[in-house]
């Protein structure tokens, strides 16, 4: 199972309050995390209008993420990338039940502190927009509302939980509707997680303090990583996702979940999409399922895509090394 | 065999975390027996009882229509399965549903637990909280309650019983050998209220 655990002594997001004769806090690990639980095996769709909202929510979304642009128009719009306008997030808030997230730029903390005053259920701090500060993330323990946050690595998904993300995602490659990079980036993050496991098992402390050391996370992380032999909080792969063998597959490699960003509403069979990526990602385990739900989508209709060797904008390098 | 066979319906959500609960529960009160995923309508007739976890109410209730678990499931329940729904499970358990925002909802339910249930009662994520509360009536005087965009009951039918309340809003419910709540025990390392439903299970052998 995974672990709820994890508050920083300090952390500043957590909120102890009196309702009546009732102590309550809000903004805890069990609440932040325990959201990103109750997503899992679900896809989160993109969306940038109202009636997109309700065409996941329809199909059968998990939750939507509110843009201004879906990923491949800002990598065709170039410029400066920024959280989507507070009016329409609102307005999608207003027309769905399920939970609504939107982005922030990486490191910007007002934009963060703006999206949790709008309300918005999940914030994630992304790659895909401008980043605020390549050098710094947003400490996240700082805020009730849970982040969500991308990595390519195990290192980067250890730092991104240190400072407070309630849920990871791959990077990918956003806006290309190739899933190769966000296969590569689970992989690599399984391969990771296997070797600190066996040294784990085998109980040599002194190659564990080293891994931490190489990951510059803490100790205490690094070894409870080790012991679950998982990320210890809830990993969803996103990143160039546009079928449902894509999601399905994503789903083989161990992922909890599936984000799809421009590949549902940049192909012209958006709804029949949808429910496509979501039947596949909750019967992944079973191919004739996955095959009627393929069945469902028109190849002609996908979007067409991009080959991530020659981008000019690599967006998942985008605050990785910080 | 002898054993309990114990189902938590595996469409989407929480099911990892109330398959550990129940197993954990279940080793503790010294019962033997299996604990397994449901994905498939086929699944169900050999169930002695069920847990639908939390996750997303719209999307368990679509997928399991679609598939036809729905409707197993609703027979099962009817030929006197105990079952526990937490949270979206409630609400998938419910008799009518609406939003705190969007009024009244049209998706796809179990109508078994005669009960009105309000979705998002306490607000968005930011809202969500944990504070203790009492399951009294269950011989549960404390809980820690995990309550995260949670629904409330608003309605009750005249054959369900009020197992608990925080602050006037009614959190618990049960009526014969069907519970449901809207919060989380599964996020806690509180074993009771699972506990409490393999008992039920038990006796209902």
């Amino acid at each position: 199972m995974i672990p709820l655990s994890g508050d920083v002594a300090n952390s500043k997001g957590i909120i102890d309050e009196k309702i009546e004769s009732y102590s309550i806090k809000r903004g805890t690990s069990t609440l932040k995390r325990g959201l990103a639980h109750m997503l899992k095996n679900g896809v989160v769709m993109d969306v940038t209008t109202v009636e997109q909202a309700q065409i996941a929510e329809d199909s059968g979304a998990v939750s939507v993420m509110v843009l201004d642009k879906l990923p491949s128009d800002v990598r065709k719009a170039g410029g400066v990338a920024r959280t989507a306008s507070i009016r329409i997030i609102q307005e999608i808030m207003d027309s769905v039940t399920i939970p609504v997230m939107a982005k922030c730029r990486i490191g910007h903390v007002y934009e963060a502190k703006v999206l949790q005053e709008t309300n918005v259920d999940m914030i994630d701090e992304s790659e895909v927009l401008t980043p605020a500060d390549e050098l710094h993330h947003i400490w996240k323990w700082d805020f009730t509302t849970p982040f969500v946050n991308g990595a390519r690595s195990l290192g980067e998904a250890l730092r991104r939980i240190e400072e407070g993300a309630a849920m990871i995602r791959t990077k990918g490659e956003p806006g290309t509707g190739n899933v190769a990079e966000a296969v590569t980036h689970i992989k690599n993050v399984n391969d990771e997680l296997r070797r600190i496991k066996s040294i784990y098992d085998s109980g040599d402390e002194q190659e564990l303090i080293r891994m931490a050391r190489d990951l510059r996370v803490s100790y205490e992380l690094v070894e409870e990583t080790a012991s679950l032999g998982r990320l210890p909080v809830v990993n969803f792969a996103a990143g160039g996702i546009s079928t449902p063998a894509d999601a399905a597959y994503l789903m083989t490699l161990g992922c909890d979940g599936i984000f799809v960003g421009s590949g549902i509403f940049k192909a012209e069979d958006a709804k029949e999409r949808a429910q496509a990526i979501v039947l596949a990602t909750t019967f992944w385990e079973d191919p004739d399922k996955v095959k009627e739900a393929q069945k469902m989508i028109d190849e002609r209709q996908s979007m067409l895509g991009l080959d991530t060797k020659n981008l000019e904008l690599k967006m998942q390098e985008r605050g990785s090394t910080a | 065999m002898n054993g309990l066979n114990i189902g938590v319906l595996a469409v989407q959500g929480d099911v990892a975390e109330n398959i550990m609960a129940t197993k954990m529960a279940m080793e503790e009160l010294g019962i033997e027996g299996i604990v397994s995923e449901i994905k498939y309508p086929e699944q169900i007739s050999e169930l002695d009882g069920m847990i639908i976890p939390g996750g997303e109410s719209t999307v368990i209730g679509q997928l399991s229509l679609v598939n036809g678990s729905l409707k197993q499931i609703k027979e099962k329940i009817e030929s006197g399965m105990p079952i526990l729904g937490i949270c979206a499970g409630m609400i998938l358990l419910s008799k009518r549903v609406k939003d705190r925002v969007m009024g009244d909802m049209d998706q796809p339910l179990l109508d078994m637990l005669d009960i009105k249930i309000e979705r998002n009662t306490f607000g968005r994520q930011r809202d969500s909280f944990e504070s203790e509360i009492s399951m009294e009536k269950i011989g549960i005087p404390k809980f820690q309650g995990v309550f995260i965009r949670a629904p409330s009951i608003v309605e009750t039918g005249k054959n369900v019983e009020v197992i608990s309340k925080f602050n006037e809003k009614i959190v618990a419910v049960k009526q014969g050998k069907i519970l449901g709540t809207s919060f989380h025990p599964e996020l806690t390392s509180d074993l009771s209220l699972h506990k409490y439903f393999i008992n039920l299970v038990k006796e209902n052998q």
